[in-house]
């Protein structure tokens, strides 16, 4: 089985036409919970499909209360890194998307340098990446952060 | 004796100050007590008076101060005794809780166990009723056998007879599922598991703080649960054992309090109760779950037990308005705890928005696996009732629960 080509990677466009700008401008809209978790809903749902073929243990992602998936494939042109991730969960789906955004298409030394954690702080999503809820976006983070490493 | 007062549910909830504050802008809806119930200010004015003014160790005997505070103590367990009426206070153990309980009997037991022994466990046992005997299976070569439920979340007594033999020497089931609210008929099943020679194990976490619990009418050899699901302070639990189970049963931990006697020759353990007690015990949170015991003394059992119903059934009643909405446990024996999915949405997802809206609720494995892999579904979200709870709460939820369902198409 092999991943899915580096093109089918790149279609995605979280990280790339969907930048960080745009979601904080969007949440800037959102007066209350309900428009903000909605979007958040929606962002999830338009996450590009992830193949059913590699939901298999070596891209799980454990420490979740909802079952995280996530793969990667590295451009060799740039050394830009790709990612997909999928959930069984929609609103951990779409605060993947949020990472994505931060994450997706950038190169290690990139990644690196982000500071997620001010990003989410902005967004007032930092209680999903804090080290007491079991939803995974911190797992899901940490391992992202050590794909760059290894990249 | 304490006097019993009607059931008075607003001042009640003036004795929890914890429910009185908003999250997330919207006032506190607190439906996880099965997790861990909230504590009267009652209890928490035990435990606050006990380190101001009585505070020392225990057993001690040396000064006016370990005298007070070994007779707080002590009065503890005379509570507790009398709270599931023990025929004696030798047979209440302290322990740091439910899980601890377990595993203290499950290891005791073991030295008892041989090849092909046979220990009764139930497919809706939390995993602190089933690992610590997987453990003592793996040490001695003893079998786990699973007890069935139906499709509502009741056992299949028919089947008992048939998992009775003469290798079976242990039956541990829960008396209440965490998951489905089912109260299982102990009484009965103690009787057959007795008949047959079987020393039994109750799981009470989750019936004590709902019903009153008589071990002595039960009959069972061993009963526990933790105090912080009973409306006292975490880091206390309980085994009740029969005196002759106990002294059979060798310690636990060694160390202080636990013994005798003390020599490189040999040493002697303490009698019972002390003999399962190593160490510096959990004094002021056994002086908190005396509160919570006498607290539960002056409330009208029956009429609290008559809230808490009407309170599930109210939500029963709702369950038609949540498009998708599906319960898991229908038995028809329950305490208010309420499984249940929405179709189209994860557990968390709904954990997540009911948060949200300032009402918590449990949602994923609920430490039963083996009970999500039956009902083939990844976790469920729980609503779990306690008597503080109102109508309005029980109304919060659903409202919040037809909200959320309303996002997602
Ligand atoms: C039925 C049941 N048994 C055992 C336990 C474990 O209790 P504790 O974590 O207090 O040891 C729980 C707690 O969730 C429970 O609900």
């Amino acid at each position: 089985m092999s991943l899915p080509a580096l093109n089918e990677f790149k279609a995605s466009p979280f990280g790339t036409e969907t930048t960080v700008a745009d979601i904080l401008e969007t949440f800037e809209f959102l007066d209350d919970w309900e428009e903000r978790y909605s979007y958040i809903i929606d962002l999830g749902k338009s996450l590009p499909a992830f193949p059913e073929s590699e939901k298999q243990e070596k891209n799980y992602v454990h420490g979740c209360q909802s079952q995280v998936w996530l793969i990667h494939q590295v451009d060799p042109d740039d050394g830009k890194i790709y990612l997909m991730i999928d959930s069984d969960a929609i609103i951990v789906k779409g605060l993947a998307a949020v990472v994505l955004t931060i994450l997706n298409a950038k190169t290690s030394a990139e990644i690196m340098a982000t500071d997620i954690e001010s990003l989410f702080d902005k967004l007032d999503l930092i209680r999903h990446i804090s080290a007491t809820r079991g939803n995974g976006l911190r797992a899901m983070i940490e391992l992202i952060k050590a794909i760059a490493a290894e990249n | 004796m304490s006097t019993t007062t009607a059931f008075d549910i607003d001042s009640i909830r003036s004795d929890f100050d914890i429910l009185d504050q908003n999250i997330n802008g919207k006032p506190l809806v607190y439906l996880d007590s099965a997790a861990s119930a909230q504590k009267p200010n009652q209890v928490l004015d035990a435990i606050n008076h006990y380190y101001r003014h009585d505070n020392a160790n225990v057993h001690r005997g040396a000064h006016t101060l370990g005298d007070r505070a070994t007779a707080d103590f002590e009065s503890a367990r005379d509570c507790v005794r009398e709270y599931i009426n023990a025929a004696s206070r030798k047979e209440i153990i302290w322990t740091k809780g439910t899980t601890e309980a377990i595993n203290l009997i499950a290891n005791g037991l073991s030295q008892s166990l041989a090849p092909g022994d046979e220990i009764i466990v139930s497919r809706m046992e939390h995993h602190a009723n089933i690992v610590p005997w997987q453990m003592a299976a793996e040490r001695t070569g003893a079998v786990i056998r699973v007890w069935d439920i139906n499709a509502a979340g009741e056992l299949c007594l028919d089947q008992l007879q048939d998992l009775l033999n003469e290798k079976t020497k242990i039956l541990a089931i829960t008396h209440v599922s965490n998951v489905l609210g089912t109260i299982n008929p102990v009484k009965d099943i103690v009787k057959q598991a007795k008949a047959a020679g079987v020393i039994s194990v109750i799981d009470g976490a989750q019936a004590v703080p709902h019903f009153q619990v008589d071990v002595q009418a039960l009959d069972c050899d061993f009963y526990v649960f933790s105090s912080h699901k009973l409306f006292g302070p975490t880091g206390i639990g309980v085994v009740y054992g029969k005196e002759k189970r106990l002294e059979a049963l060798p310690p636990y931990q060694g160390g202080g309090e636990m013994i005798e006697r003390v020599s490189f020759e040999g040493t002697t353990y303490n009698e019972l109760p002390y003999k399962f007690e190593a160490g510096t015990p959990a004094i002021s949170e056994a002086v908190g779950l005396k509160a919570a015991i006498e607290y539960l003394g002056n409330i009208d059992r029956a009429a609290m037990e008559a809230h808490e119903q009407g309170l599930y059934q109210l939500a029963l009643a709702r369950v038609s308005e949540v498009p998708g909405m599906r319960l898991i446990g229908t038995a028809q024996h329950k305490v208010p705890v309420m499984s249940f999915l929405i179709e189209g949405l994860h557990p968390s997802d709904i954990g997540t928005l009911l948060d949200q809206q300032g009402i918590a609720i449990r949602t994923g494995h609920h430490c039963a696996m083996p009970l999500m892999q039956h009902y083939d579904v990844p976790g469920t979200a729980r609503a779990s009732f306690a008597f503080y709870n109102t109508e309005a709460d029980v109304n919060r939820l659903f409202d919040g629960l037809i909200k959320i369902q309303k996002m997602f198409v």
